[in-house]
């Protein structure tokens, strides 16, 4: 049980870091804020997932990274969404959506 | 993968700039996190502690990543590993059908593999073994005839391109004086032939050239089966005398009791005496060849066409010098290696190819159950995915199972192997040379590793595709029914496939059975049954020419006399499918060849009167050989019909003469009688060498009467089982003389089958790849059939509750499976079509597109499929429309 709850997680931040990267490149901490942001403050996302998360998917190729400075002068490494990223963050929102409608309709089905 | 692996690779290597990079970027991070801080109003170390403390610890993050990059791969292994166990453990009948499947399949491959390994790939077991030549004289029609000892003294002379070269012929003696007297098998050797292979005595040295040559002191090696035998492995045998032939000789060695040597006349023998020693005035000729072959060993760097090269020159050399014997006479030199193997070699193939089939049947039918199974669990993939598990994931996690399950089938495979070698080798042992260098060594395991793998992944793919692409939606939305109409075309296809492998095998199998029973339907020109061989070995050698005819008439006598036996024959030189000798002649009246190269040549039987009955040979023209032919008479010689037509066409040959110029002595010609298959029942047109004469063993020439006094072999007809009659025998020939040995007794049946073994074994092993094909492609449409029409269950019911009768419900399903059986039997015939040409050799009085054979088997397999369609179209038939509709 407590596999198919991290797999869960898993999913779910890894669609919300792709979310966060649609507009622009971000650094591990501009992702961060970026997805308390988009979430309006109900996602506070710990490093210790984050930055695993962005170099799993750096492996997957869903992202790449380059380092470059910061918007105050600082050295950082930036993220950028690839075309197999973008593709990906489709499938997750689609397959998401699917899961909330089946959830849904479980949890109102009692 | 192979980017992820590299990755692996990647982190591992360059472990240092992974690590600085992780770190710069935490630095970074940390950086970024305490300006931020300090926009808000902290200090400096205040906002660096506190960022410190969002990030979660540096060290923590760190472990945290390098856990994802390098880790994740292993970790995932495992987990597919865990629970695709926990999956096989839940469905043990889907998992016990699957490893048992491909335990036959890879079994079968890996047992026939062992053998092509042992006997085409490993090299051959002795030091350097690519730089030996095997090496035979060059004889107008036949390039592989025995040696003369003159010629290869020069050959070892002349030559440039050997380090060494080795004569070797094969004899028995009768070992004396250590217990009853006893026939030994002799190799006689050069003294260089031990070294030339690297082989090492157990004990003492091998043959010096010293010892090589005539007048030496008679020395002698002793085999290691021989040393234990009769001298307990005692190290005191050396210096020791042995008797062989009444001469003495003086043991100075022991040959290890693994040595082997194949080459062609080489028999494992027990003691091994100098060749050059040997002073018989035959064997001194340069015309004889005695059944003396050749081995040697290149000087390094000298390529096997220089060799051929200078080996030629040395040829034409001899042939100017001696001109009456060497002219056209040149040398063959062919790999030991292949010498050994011989004509095995495109046989093992089409084995291997055809237990390649077998084991492609069995992946194409685990991946139709797999694919059956996984229509079950589509819902759980589809979840899966819908919590985050890619495509590639899932494909990974199924490929796992596969692997499982072929990793299994491959440890149990090995055990059908290593028992399916054994079984084969004490069957059909005969059929293979190097046989017993057929084991399961590392390159063995390798291949079933490798079969394993490979068929793992062949088998997982299909379904592993095919469910990862199912769509999400759709199998969320339909409930979990599984899918349809895609699905059930792989399935289709797979049965389409195993149909057609099936039809291959059966064919190739079919083929060779029919060309088995054309052989055993073949007359061999004499009536093998009931019919005993053996040869008689005499010590003594110096009795005039009178005394051993003397002892011949006893021993006719005496034989004859024995309860059981009907007719019984001595004989020499020539036996049916056992041995061959031959004989230069020229017709009377014809000028004499100017050189023994042009003569004609026919197969020679030195025989009795009673060879005819014994053998049952059919007289066509003239008479027999009769006991009225003996010294004092004229010298008649009987001749077969090939001689007739060959040297006499249209004429009557009887009263002619013939000259055996080598005997010198002419004959005259008094019968005919049939051909017989002196080279096998598969005999074909055997140019120079199809004609055959019988010539009366007492007027034999006094001169070469030695050459047979030792030895003499025995043809006779029993009442009954002929090997019944052996103990009855071998005390009437102690009778005339204590000292006598009979050995190398066998059933005429037993020679003639022997002939036949390479063909034997093919068919055997063919014949059981198809069976096992057979059964599998079986299993494989009942499965996929039965699955198809339970999948209708509901669409039956309908039917019937529509009024379809239940005898059209039947015609459906099983014209379902015909319809597959059809597509994959006509797919099948044409890819057997092209492909058993390539066993075209090993047919015999059959075309590689016989076509009743493929009408036959393409009707059993059509049979066997309506069969296995027929329980589930029955029970299809049974279904009840209420409950079927119910089930909605």
């Amino acid at each position: 049980m407590g596999e198919k709850r991290t797999d869960l997680l898993r999913g779910t931040l890894d669609l919300l870091i792709l979310k966060a990267l649609w507009l622009e490149p971000l650094h591990g901490v501009g992702v961060s804020r970026r997805i308390t942001q988009i979430t309006k403050g109900a996602f506070q996302v710990s490093f210790g997932s984050l930055f695993p998360s962005l170099h799993r998917m750096e492996e997957k190729g869903w992202v790449e990274a380059e380092w470059r400075a910061s918007e105050n002068n600082r050295r950082a490494k930036y993220y950028r969404l690839t075309s197999s990223g973008r593709a990906q963050l489709k499938v997750e929102e689609r397959d998401w959506k699917q899961v909330v409608k089946i959830m849904t309709a479980a949890v109102e089905s009692a | 993968m192979p980017g992820r692996i590299g990755s692996l690779f990647r982190n591992l290597l360059r472990k240092n700039t992974v690590e600085q990079a992780l770190d710069d970027e935490l630095q970074s991070a940390v950086a970024l996190l305490t300006e931020e801080k300090m926009k808000d109003g902290l200090s400096h170390p205040e906002a660096r502690r506190q960022a410190l403390i969002e990030l979660g610890g540096v060290e923590q993050v760190k472990e945290e990543v390098r856990t994802v990059r390098a880790g994740r791969l292993l970790e995932d292994f495992t987990t597919d590993v865990r629970y695709g166990l926990r999956t096989l453990a839940k469905s043990p009948g889907f998992t016990a059908v699957t490893v048992l499947t491909l335990a036959l399949g890879i079994g079968a491959n890996t047992a026939l593999f062992s053998v092509v390994n042992g006997v085409l790939l490993n090299p051959l077991r002795y030091a350097e073994p690519d730089r030996l030549l095997a090496l035979y004289s060059r004889v107008p029609n036949y390039d592989r005839a025995s040696i003369s000892y003159p010629n290869f003294l020069d050959w070892v002379r002349e030559n440039r391109s050997f380090s060494a070269l080795a004569a070797y012929r094969p004899d028995d003696f009768t070992l004396a004086g250590r217990g009853e007297p006893e026939r030994v098998a002799a190799e006689m050797v050069s003294a260089s032939f031990f070294p030339l292979l690297g082989v090492q005595p157990a004990l003492g040295r091998t043959l010096l050239p010293e010892d090589d040559q005539i007048g030496a002191r008679p020395v002698v090696l002793v085999s290691g089966g021989l040393w234990k035998r009769k001298f307990g492995s005692s190290k005191d045998v050396l210096g020791q005398p042995l008797t062989l032939n009444d001469v003495v000789y003086t043991i100075v060695g022991v040959i290890p009791a693994d040595f082997r040597y194949t080459g062609i006349n080489f028999r494992p023998s027990d003691v091994y005496t100098p060749i050059g020693h040997w002073n018989d005035p035959t064997f001194r000729n340069r015309r004889a060849g005695m059944g003396t072959f050749a081995v040697g060993r290149l000087k390094p760097g000298v390529t096997i066409e220089q060799a051929k090269a200078d080996m030629d020159a040395l040829g034409r050399h001899l042939a100017e010098q001696f001109p009456e014997v060497d002219k056209d006479t040149g040398i063959t030199l062919v790999p030991l290696k292949q010498a050994v193997v011989g004509d095995i070699r495109p046989t093992l193939l089409v084995l291997m190819a055809a237990v390649g089939f077998v084991l492609l049947i069995a992946c194409v039918n685990v991946a139709n159950l797999s694919l059956a199974r996984s229509t079950g669990r589509t819902h759980e993939f589809a979840i899966r995915a819908a919590l985050g598990a890619n495509r590639g994931r899932v494909v990974r996690q199924l490929l796992t199972e596969s692997l499982l399950l072929a990793l299994a089938g491959g440890g149990l495979g090995l055990m059908v192997a290593s028992w399916g070698i054994r079984a084969a080798l004490n069957v059909l042992p005969e059929a293979l040379p190097r046989a017993e260098e057929v084991q399961l060594d590392g390159r063995v395991l390798l291949f079933t590793l490798a079969a394993s793998v490979l068929g793992g992944i062949l088998f997982g793919l299909a379904p592993a595709l095919k469910t990862s692409r199912a769509d999400l939606q759709e199998t969320l939305k339909e409930g979990g029914r599984g899918l349809s109409g895609a699905r059930h075309r792989a399935q289709r296809v797979f049965v389409v496939v195993e149909m057609a492998l099936a039809i291959v095998l059966l064919a190739g199998a079919g083929l060779m059975i029919r060309s088995l029973v054309k052989l055993w339907s073949v007359n061999p020109g004499f009536d093998p049954h009931n019919v005993l061989t053996f040869l008689i070995s005499f010590p003594s050698r110096t009795d005039s020419a009178e005394v051993v005819r003397a002892t011949w008439r006893q021993l006719h006598d005496s034989l004859n006399a024995v309860p059981g036996v009907q007719a019984a024959s001595l004989d020499a030189s020539s036996v049916p499918m056992a041995s061959e000798s031959d004989l230069p002649f020229w017709l009377e009246g014809q000028p004499k060849p100017p050189t023994q190269a042009e003569m004609k040549i026919t197969l020679f039987y030195i025989v009795e009167p009673d060879y005819l009955n014994a053998m049952k040979i059919p007289l066509e023209r003239g008479r027999f050989l009769s006991p009225r032919d003996d010294e004092h008479s004229p010298i008649v010689v009987v001749i077969d019909e090939s001689f007739a037509r060959i040297h006499f066409g249209g004429q009557d040959p009887i009263g002619k003469r013939v000259n055996f110029g080598i005997l010198n002595l002419t004959a005259e010609i008094v019968g005919v009688v049939g051909h017989v298959k002196q080279f096998g029942l598969d005999e074909g047109p055997a140019p120079g060498l199809e004609a055959q004469c019988y010539f009366p063993i007492v007027q034999f020439p006094d001169q070469f009467i030695p050459l047979l006094a030792r030895r003499v072999g025995v043809v006779a007809r029993t009442a009954g089982s002929p090997l019944a009659q052996v103990g009855s025998i071998r005390h009437a020939l102690g009778q005339v003389n204590a000292q006598s040995v009979m050995y190398e007794t066998k059933a005429m049946d037993g020679i003639v089958a022997d002939s036949l073994a390479v063909r034997r074994f093919s068919m055997v092993l063919l014949g059981s790849f198809a069976a096992l094909a057979l059964v599998m492609s079986c299993v494989g449409i009942y499965g996929v059939i039965s699955y198809l029409a339970s999948q209708r269950t509901q669409e039956i019911g309908i039917r019937l509750a529509l009024g379809a009768g239940r005898w059209h419900v039947l015609q459906m399903v099983l014209g379902e499976g015909v319809t597959l059986a059809l597509v994959g039997v006509a797919i099948g015939v044409a890819a057997a079509f092209g492909l058993t040409r390539l066993m075209a050799n090993m047919l015999f009085g059959v075309s590689a597109h016989d076509p009743l054979c493929f009408a036959g088997v393409a009707g059993l397999l059509i049979f066997v499929a309506l069969a296995a369609c027929f329980i589930p179209a029955r029970q299809a038939m049974k279904v009840d429309p209420v409950v079927a509709l119910r089930c909605e």
